[in-house]
C-alpha cells in the first residue's frame, strides 16, 4: 500500500512539473502576475509530493519489505539499520529518486527564500527547475520504477554491496546529490537570464549563493568519497582518476570557475556571457556525469548495472537539456552587453586566468576521461588511460594556477600595478624559499615532485595569509593591534576567501605527501614475521577469525615499531570480511593517523602456504587531505553566512523592500 | 563572425553527444575483454584427473569431436559457485559437452565442490598449481571457452557466464559450429 503511495506521488509529482514548467512561462511571457504566482506554490508541491514519494522508498527500506523488487535486490533483513536506509539510493532506481527530489528541493528552496527576485525571473527559473525535473520523472515512470512488485515475493532479500556497508559511503550518495543537482538551480537561472535577455550584477548576486550551495556540498561528496576509497578499498590511494570520480570532479572543476566568474559579474558587470555558458556547462557535467555512471558506455568500478535503454534515454534528455540551453545560448548571448572595462593586470584579469586554467584543467579531465570512448568508436581500440595522463597534464596546470592564486588575489579591482603587488608579497616569499630549503633537505632524494608542491602549498599558505592581513592592514599607520581588530571585523565573505585558499594550499601539502612519498610493502607473511617499511618495523603478531553482525571476519594485529630505537609506536587491526548473505569480501585497513601522516596495514588473502598477503604503508601527511577539505567545505559556509550574500537579499532598481533590510546596506549596482 | 564563436560549445556538445549515442547504439560491452587466443588453437596441456581413476584431460579430447565448452572453476571461487546452476542446465538441457578445469586448488576441496553442487563436466582435468592455466591465459576464475571441433577457441567469456549469454552468445554460436 505503502509502496502504491509512493508510485502515485511520483505520477502526480510529473503533472504537477508539467504545470509548474508551462504556466509560469506562458505568464512570464505575457507579463500575467496570475500566471507566474503558479510557479511557487507549485514547486513546494512538488518538493512535498516527491518527499513523500522518497519517504515511501525508504519506509519499504527500513520495514525490509520484500514484496518490492528494488529491496529485493538491495537489502537484507540481517542489515543494520543505517545501511537499510542508505541502501535505498545505493540503487539505479532509488539514485534516481532522490536526485529528483534534490531537483524539486532546489526548486522550493527558491520558491521559499527568493520572495524578492523580480516575479519573472523567479517564475522562468522555476519552470526550466520543473522542466527537467518533468524529463527525469518520465525517466523513472517510464523506465525505472522503484516502487515494482515483485509476486511471489521471497522471504529474503539479496544483500547491498558489503563494500557500500560502511558510513563514509551511506553519506557520500546524497552529498554529491545535494551538490551534482545542486548545480541545476544555477543552471535554471542561467536559462532564465537568456530567455529574459537581461544578465546583471544583481543577477550575479542571486546566483552566486546557489552555486556556493552546491559547491560546498559537491566539495564535501567528493572528500567523502575518497576518504570512503582510501580506508576501505585496502590499496592507500585517495583518487584513481576512474571514470565515475572524474565524472564529479568535472562539475566541481566548473563550479569553481563560476563561483569566481560570478564575483566579476557581480563587482564589475563584465563577462557575463562566460559566466552564462559556465553555468550551463556545470550542470551539463553533471548530466554527463550522470549518463556515463548508467548507461554503461564506459568501464568503471562504480558503475551501476546497466542498461542501454536508460542509456539512450538519459542521452536524449542530455540532448535537449544541454544542446536546447547551448542552441539558446548561441542565440540569445552575443546580446548581451559588457559593462566594465578592465587592464589584463587586474583582479578581473586575475580571475580570467583563475577561469581559464580551471576550464583547461577540466577539459584535460574530460578529454582523458572520454578518449578510450571516442577511441574505440573510430577505431574499434580498446585502451584505458590511467592516472600518468592525468599526473601529467592536470598536474602542471594546478601548479600555475596556485602560483597565479597567491598574486591575483592580492590584485585590485580595474588596474593593477605588478611590481606593487609583488612587493607586498615580500614576506610570503621569503617563507616559501625557507620552507621549499628545508622540504628539499628532508625530501629531495625521495621525491623532487614532492619538494614542488610542498613549495607550491607555502607559497599560497603564506601568500593568502599576507592577502587577509594586509588587507585588514594596508598602511603602517594603523597599528597592528587595530588591525588585528580590523581583521576580526572583516567580511564573512573575505574570510571565507582565506580559509578556502588556505585549504587548497593546506590540500595540496597533503596531496604530496601522500601521493609521493609514500613507503610501501608488499609481501606474505604469517604471525611473528616482521617487514621495514622505512621508518618503522610492522610485526605481524596474530590473526583470528572474529564474527560480525552480519559477517565473519579474519583479524591481522599489527605491532608498528620504530625501526631503529625499537620504540613501540602503534598497534593496527587490519580485518578481512565475509559478508554472510553473498559472500563477498572486503577490506578494512588497519590505520593509525597523525599530523605527521598514517601508519596503514591490510591483511590480504591467504596464500597456500598458510601466509597471508601483507599490503604495509606509511603515508605522509594523509590527514591534510580531509584537513584541506574541511576547510574549503568551512571557507564555502562562510562565505555563505555572509550578509551580502543571505540567499535573496539584493534588489534590482534599489526599490526598497521592508522584509529584507540587509539589502539597503549594499546598493546592488 | 561573432556569432559562430557562439555556436562553438554548441557544436563541441553535439560532437560528444554523437560519439555517445554511436557507442550506445553498437550494443558492444565495454566489460568485454577481447582475447589474444581468440581464433586460435587452444594450448597444448595434460592434466591428471580430478577424480582418481577417472580419465584425464587433455588438449587431444578438444580435437576430432564436436564444439566443446571448457569451464575453468575453483571451489575457492564465489562467483563459480554462482554460475555452477548454469553449466549444469547446459549440461543437462541443452546436451552440451563441457569440461572442467580445477584452477588452484586443493583436490579434496573440488571433489567437495562437485559433489555438492552436482558434475556438469564429461571430463575434469585437476590443475592445483595453476601451470596449464597459464597456457590458458587465465586471469580470473570462472572463465569459459568455447572450442570448435578443430581446436581452435571461438568464444571467451572472463567471470560468471549468466542466462543472458548462454542465450546470446554461447547457444547461437555453438549452434552455428555444429552446422
Amino acid at each position: 500500500m505503502i509502496a502504491e503511495l509512493g508510485h502515485f506521488a511520483l505520477a502526480l509529482a510529473a503533472a504537477v512539473a508539467l504545470i509548474q514548467s508551462v504556466v509560469p512561462m506562458i505568464g512570464a511571457a505575457r507579463q500575467d502576475g496570475a500566471m507566474m504566482a503558479v510557479a511557487a506554490p507549485a514547486a513546494l508541491v512538488q518538493f512535498g509530493v516527491l518527499g513523500l514519494s522518497f519517504a515511501a522508498l525508504v519506509y519499504a527500506y527500513v520495514t525490509s519489505d520484500f514484496s518490492v523488487v528494488n529491496v529485493i535486490q538491495n537489502s537484507h533483513s540481517l542489515k543494520p539499520l543505517l545501511y537499510k536506509v542508505s541502501g535505498t539510493w545505493g540503487n539505479h532506481e532509488g539514485s534516481l529518486l532522490l536526485w529528483v527530489t534534490v531537483l524539486a528541493l532546489f526548486g522550493a528552496l527558491v520558491a521559499a527564500f527568493g520572495r524578492n527576485l523580480p516575479p519573472s525571473l523567479k517564475a522562468r527559473t522555476l519552470s526550466v527547475q520543473a522542466l527537467i525535473t518533468l524529463g527525469f520523472l518520465a525517466f523513472m515512470l517510464l523506465t525505472s520504477n522503484p516502487f515494482e512488485r515483485a509476486f511471489p515475493s521471497p522471504i529474503e532479500g539479496t544483500d547491498l554491496n558489503p563494500l557500500l556497508q560502511d558510513p563514509g559511503l551511506a553519506f557520500h550518495p546524497p552529498m554529491l546529490y545535494v551538490g551534482y543537482v545542486g548545480l541545476s538551480i544555477v543552471f535554471s537561472f542561467a536559462v532564465a537570464a537568456l530567455i529574459e535577455g537581461k544578465v546583471d550584477a544583481a543577477w550575479a548576486r542571486w546566483v552566486r549563493p546557489w552555486t556556493l550551495l552546491a559547491w560546498v556540498f559537491l566539495t564535501a561528496g567528493i572528500a567523502l568519497g575518497s576518504w570512503w576509497a582510501y580506508y576501505e578499498l585496502g590499496w592507500g590511494g585517495f583518487w584513481y582518476w576512474d571514470p565515475v570520480e572524474n565524472a564529479s570532479f568535472m562539475p566541481w572543476l566548473a563550479a569553481t570557475a563560476l563561483l569566481h566568474s560570478a564575483i566579476v559579474v557581480e563587482k564589475r558587470d563584465t563577462l557575463k556571457s562566460w559566466t552564462i555558458l559556465l553555468a550551463i556547462v556545470a550542470f551539463g557535467f553533471s548530466l554527463i556525469g550522470t549518463f556515463l555512471v548508467r548507461s554503461g558506455v564506459l568501464t568503471s568500478v562504480h558503475a551501476f548495472a546497466s542498461d542501454p535503454d536508460r542509456g539512450i534515454f538519459i542521452l536524449l534528455l542530455l540532448v535537449v537539456a544541454i544542446g536546447g540551453s547551448l542552441a539558446l545560448y548561441a542565440w540569445r548571448a552575443p546580446q548581451l552587453k559588457g559593462g566594465g572595462l578592465f587592464r589584463p593586470i587586474s583582479r578581473e584579469g586575475a580571475l580570467v586566468l583563475n577561469n581559464l586554467l580551471l576550464s583547461a584543467a577540466a577539459a584535460t579531465v574530460f578529454i582523458g576521461t572520454l578518449y578510450p570512448l571516442f577511441l574505440e568508436v573510430l577505431t574499434g581500440e580498446k585502451i584505458s588511460v590511467g592516472p600518468p595522463y592525468f599526473n601529467m597534464t592536470f598536474t602542471p596546470i594546478m601548479g600555475v594556477l596556485v602560483i597565479a592564486l597567491g598574486i591575483g588575489a592580492m590584485m585590485p579591482w580595474k588596474r593593477g600595478d605588478l611590481s606593487g603587488v609583488v612587493r607586498r608579497l615580500t614576506a610570503a616569499s621569503v617563507f616559501t624559499a625557507v620552507m621549499l630549503g628545508v622540504a628539499a633537505i628532508l625530501y629531495w632524494e625521495r621525491s623532487a615532485l614532492a619538494v614542488l608542491g610542498m613549495g607550491a602549498a607555502a607559497w599560497l599558505a603564506a601568500a593568502t595569509v599576507a592577502q587577509l592581513w594586509l588587507r585588514a592592514r594596508p598602511s603602517a599607520r594603523i597599528s597592528v593591534a587595530d588591525g588585528f581588530r580590523r581583521m576580526v571585523d572583516l567580511p564573512r565573505a573575505a574570510w571565507g576567501m582565506t580559509v578556502a585558499h588556505f585549504g587548497v594550499a593546506v590540500l595540496i601539502f597533503g596531496v604530496a605527501g601522500a601521493s609521493m612519498l609514500t613507503q610501501e610493502t608488499i609481501a606474505a607473511g604469517k604471525p611473528g614475521d616482521s617487514f621495514i617499511v622505512g621508518d618503522y618495523t610492522f610485526a605481524l603478531t596474530k590473526v583470528e577469525r572474529v564474527p560480525g553482525p552480519n559477517y565473519m571476519a579474519e583479524r591481522g594485529t599489527f605491532l608498528v615499531t620504530d625501526a631503529e630505537s625499537g620504540a613501540e609506536i602503534a598497534t593496527l587491526a587490519g580485518e578481512r570480511r565475509r559478508y554472510v548473505a553473498g559472500g563477498e569480501e572486503t577490506t578494512e585497513a588497519g590505520i593509525q593517523s597523525d599530523l605527521g601522516g598514517d601508519l596503514y596495514a591490510v591483511l590480504g588473502q591467504p596464500t597456500d602456504d598458510g601466509e597471508w598477503t601483507l599490503r604495509l604503508y606509511r603515508k605522509p601527511f594523509v590527514p591534510w587531505l580531509w584537513i584541506g577539505s574541511c576547510l574549503l567545505v568551512l571557507g564555502g559556509l562562510l562565505s555563505l553566512t555572509d550578509r551580502r550574500l543571505r540567499v535573496g537579499a539584493p534588489t534590482r532598481s534599489g526599490a526598497s523592500d521592508p522584509r529584507a533590510p540587509a539589502q539597503s546596506a549594499q546598493p546592488a549596482e | 563572425m561573432k556569432r559562430v564563436f557562439y555556436l562553438l560549445p554548441l557544436a563541441l556538445f553535439l560532437v560528444v553527444a554523437g560519439y555517445f549515442a554511436v557507442q550506445l547504439l553498437s550494443g558492444k560491452d565495454p566489460n568485454a575483454i577481447p582475447s589474444a587466443l581468440l581464433d586460435r588453437p587452444a594450448p597444448e596441456f595434460a592434466l591428471p584427473a580430478l577424480y582418481e581413476g577417472a580419465a584425464g584431460f587433455s588438449s587431444a579430447d578438444l580435437k576430432g569431436g564436436g564444439p566443446v565448452v571448457v569451464n575453468i572453476f575453483a571451489s575457492w571461487c564465489v562467483p563459480c559457485r554462482a554460475e555452477h546452476p548454469i553449466l549444469m542446465r547446459m549440461a543437462q538441457d541443452e546436451g552440451i559437452t563441457l569440461h572442467g578445469i580445477a584452477y588452484k586448488d586443493k583436490r579434496d576441496a573440488a571433489q567437495g565442490f562437485i559433489d555438492e553442487l552436482g558434475n556438469p563436466y564429461t571430463r575434469i582435468g585437476f590443475d592445483g598449481d595453476g601451470r596449464a592455466a597459464i597456457d590458458w591465459g587465465v586471469y580470473g576464475v570462472p572463465e569459459t571457452y568455447v572450442i570448435d571441433g578443430q581446436g581452435m577457441i571461438r568464444y571467451k567469456r572472463v567471470g560468471p557466464l549468466s542466462a543472458r549469454h548462454l542465450r546470446d552468445d554461447v547457444l547461437p554460436l555453438l549452434e552455428a559450429l555444429r552446422r
